[in-house]
């Protein structure tokens, strides 16, 4: 063993981490999934990112990637993001892993901000990058204190921040980071997702780790896991809803982010999800501003 | 009213270190009673007051609350949960500065909503209902429900602090100079207040005051302290009118007459 360590001492160990890093992070993901929505702290460790980049995200992916694996990253959404191709770029060198954009070819995606459209299955894990773990930080600036309220289930001062909405904007203006219970015990940050995304959380057959590296914890749900967010009975938990198609492939009852066009109020709505957007204009969708095919030169005989 | 005591101290001591704070404290209190605990400041008021509320842990002694169960319970021995619900239900704890008994960040009407959060309320009308009519109750304008503890005067602040002490109708309540830092037609509004609520709700009360003439308003016993010890207890305008030990005697003549 230390042969082999001694030859290759100038090169990286297997996805940058050296193994006895990765067995405790391991460690602490296997405790993580055994209590779903409890932070576990780890040793989070400096990596050639800046903190706030997805340290923690990459971690967890470092810990859990093996050679087979199919890593696919994205970032609000996009593939094409800097943070997702720096990260992909990342593991291709020091794991030499394959990677992809397409969600249905990806055995671990770690994601920033969103999750993605095309239902997740059970042989897939999706790893969060999370800022600040901490749901009740705003309200409970004390780490001794939230980690007492925690152990005592002691969530009460959640709903004053729902009810702080409601009297003020007549209804719960959080709209992404949206408190989540997790199988009715911890009450859990789900990364600043929008809360369009939240309802994918609950009984999702994928593997779902979260990783704060600057706020060293890790998190887990485990696979079908009941994932409710917090509200009032005459204020019920809803997502935002778009009142238009994805201008580009048509899709209804996605999260769409808005374009602005030109400095005279033009305006357009597209997918967040760049992989699912791209994969139904493939399939022929076309939305109202999509391309058209005629005028680009495809299909010039018709 | 009630055969059964509410809350029985014995022998309570607090040592800060080699300071003492308070020694030897026993007493016992029925509900609907309030008891003044009056003396200058550093005589050991505020530690027994902490003591009472379990947010200090006594050197030696006990205090033993009766629950609403009927149990009598020694309260050094309640599990976190129990000691916490205790104190968002059945107690209150009205304190002298309202800053440190309010969430100042948040509308008024959060802050008297947030016990019955806190012991799983969770239908917004019932809770924004319940607030507004205890804003009522305590002379604060409906229209103000929305606003920040940040907009209000001091006694508004502090009758606000009150009405979110008394949303889940404790039993006993523990008010520390309620009235000190405000001035004398707000003190006397605010110790109308008190003195009603206090009446119509059979509240028990353990008030703490360096103010004389708040004890005479609002209490039916009192307790003198002197360097952590109680000198003189009895009933209020027994030990006012007729104090029997030298340093009572003093507190009373020195108190402008008018």
């Amino acid at each position: 063993m230390s042969e082999a360590i001694a030859t290759e001492r100038t090169a990286y160990n297997f996805a940058y981490l050296d193994e006895q890093t990765k067995r405790a992070i391991r460690r602490a993901i296997l405790k993580a999934i055994a209590i779903p929505g409890y932070q576990v702290p780890f040793a989070s460790r400096e990596m050639p990112m800046p903190r706030g980049w997805g340290t923690g995200g990459v971690q967890v992916t470092a810990a859990i990637i093996g050679p087979d694996d199919v890593l696919k990253v994205i970032d609000q959404g996009a593939d094409d993001t800097t943070n997702a191709v720096a990260i992909r770029g990342f593991f291709t060198r020091v794991a030499n892993v394959a990677t992809t954009t397409r969600t249905v070819e990806a055995t671990i995606i770690q994601t920033r901000h969103r999750v993605p459209e095309t239902p997740l299955n059970a042989d897939q894990i999706l790893v969060y990058q999370v800022p600040i773990p901490e749901p009740l930080r705003f309200l409970e600036p004390r780490e001794t204190e939230t980690r007492k309220l925690h152990a005592l289930a002691d969530y009460g001062t959640m709903h004053v921040k729902l009810y702080e909405d409601i009297a003020h904007f007549g209804e719960i203006a959080t709209t992404y980071a949206y408190p989540v219970t997790v199988d009715g015990r911890y009450v859990m940050d789900p990364s600043p997702i929008p809360k369009f995304d939240n309802p994918k959380l609950d009984d999702c057959p994928a593997l779902q780790l979260f990783g704060a590296g600057r706020e060293k914890r890790i998190y887990a749900v485990p696979p079908h896991t009941r994932v409710v967010s917090l509200d009032f009975e005459d204020h019920p938990f809803a997502p935002q809803r778009f009142t238009e198609p994805c201008a580009l492939c048509g899709a209804t009852g996605v999260f769409l982010d808005e374009v602005i066009l030109d400095d005279r109020g033009g305006r357009m709505f597209v997918c967040s999800d760049t992989d699912f957007c791209n994969g139904r204009q493939a399939a022929g969708h076309r939305g109202r501003l999509a391309g058209n095919p005629i005028e680009s030169g495809e299909g010039a005989d018709v | 009213m009630c055969e059964e005591p509410l809350l029985i101290a014995e022998g309570l001591t607090k040592f800060y270190g080699a300071r003492l704070g308070c020694r030897d404290v026993s007493f016992t209190l029925h509900a609907g009673e309030v008891l003044a605990v009056v003396g200058e400041s550093g005589s050991g008021k505020s530690t027994l007051l902490g003591l009472l509320s379990t947010e200090l842990a006594p050197s030696a002694g006990h205090v033993r609350y009766s629950m609403r169960d009927g149990s009598l319970r020694d309260l050094a021995e309640l599990s976190e949960p129990e000691r916490r619900l205790l104190l968002r239900t059945d107690w209150g704890f009205v304190r002298q500065s309202p800053e440190a008994g309010l969430r100042m960040a948040v509308s008024a009407g959060a802050n008297v909503g947030e016990r019955l959060m806190a012991v799983g309320w969770r239908h917004y009308g019932n809770i924004r209902g319940a607030a507004a009519d205890w804003l009522g109750r305590v002379e604060i304008a409906a229209d103000r429900i929305d606003d920040s503890p940040k907009s209000f005067s001091g006694g508004m602040r502090q009758r606000l602090q009150i009405a979110r002490n008394l949303v889940t109708a404790p039993r006993l309540v523990f008010m520390d100079e309620p009235t000190g830092g405000l001035d004398v037609s707000v003190q006397a509004r605010l110790l109308d207040l008190i003195r009603s609520l206090v009446a119509d709700l059979g509240l028990a009360v353990v008030i703490v005051t360096h103010d004389l003439a708040v004890a005479r308003l609002l209490s039916h016993r009192i307790m003198v302290m002197k360097e952590g010890c109680v000198i003189e207890e009895g009933l209020t305008d027994q030990v006012l009118d007729d104090p029997q030990a030298a340093y009572t005697q003093l507190l009373v003549s020195s108190v402008l007459q008018s």
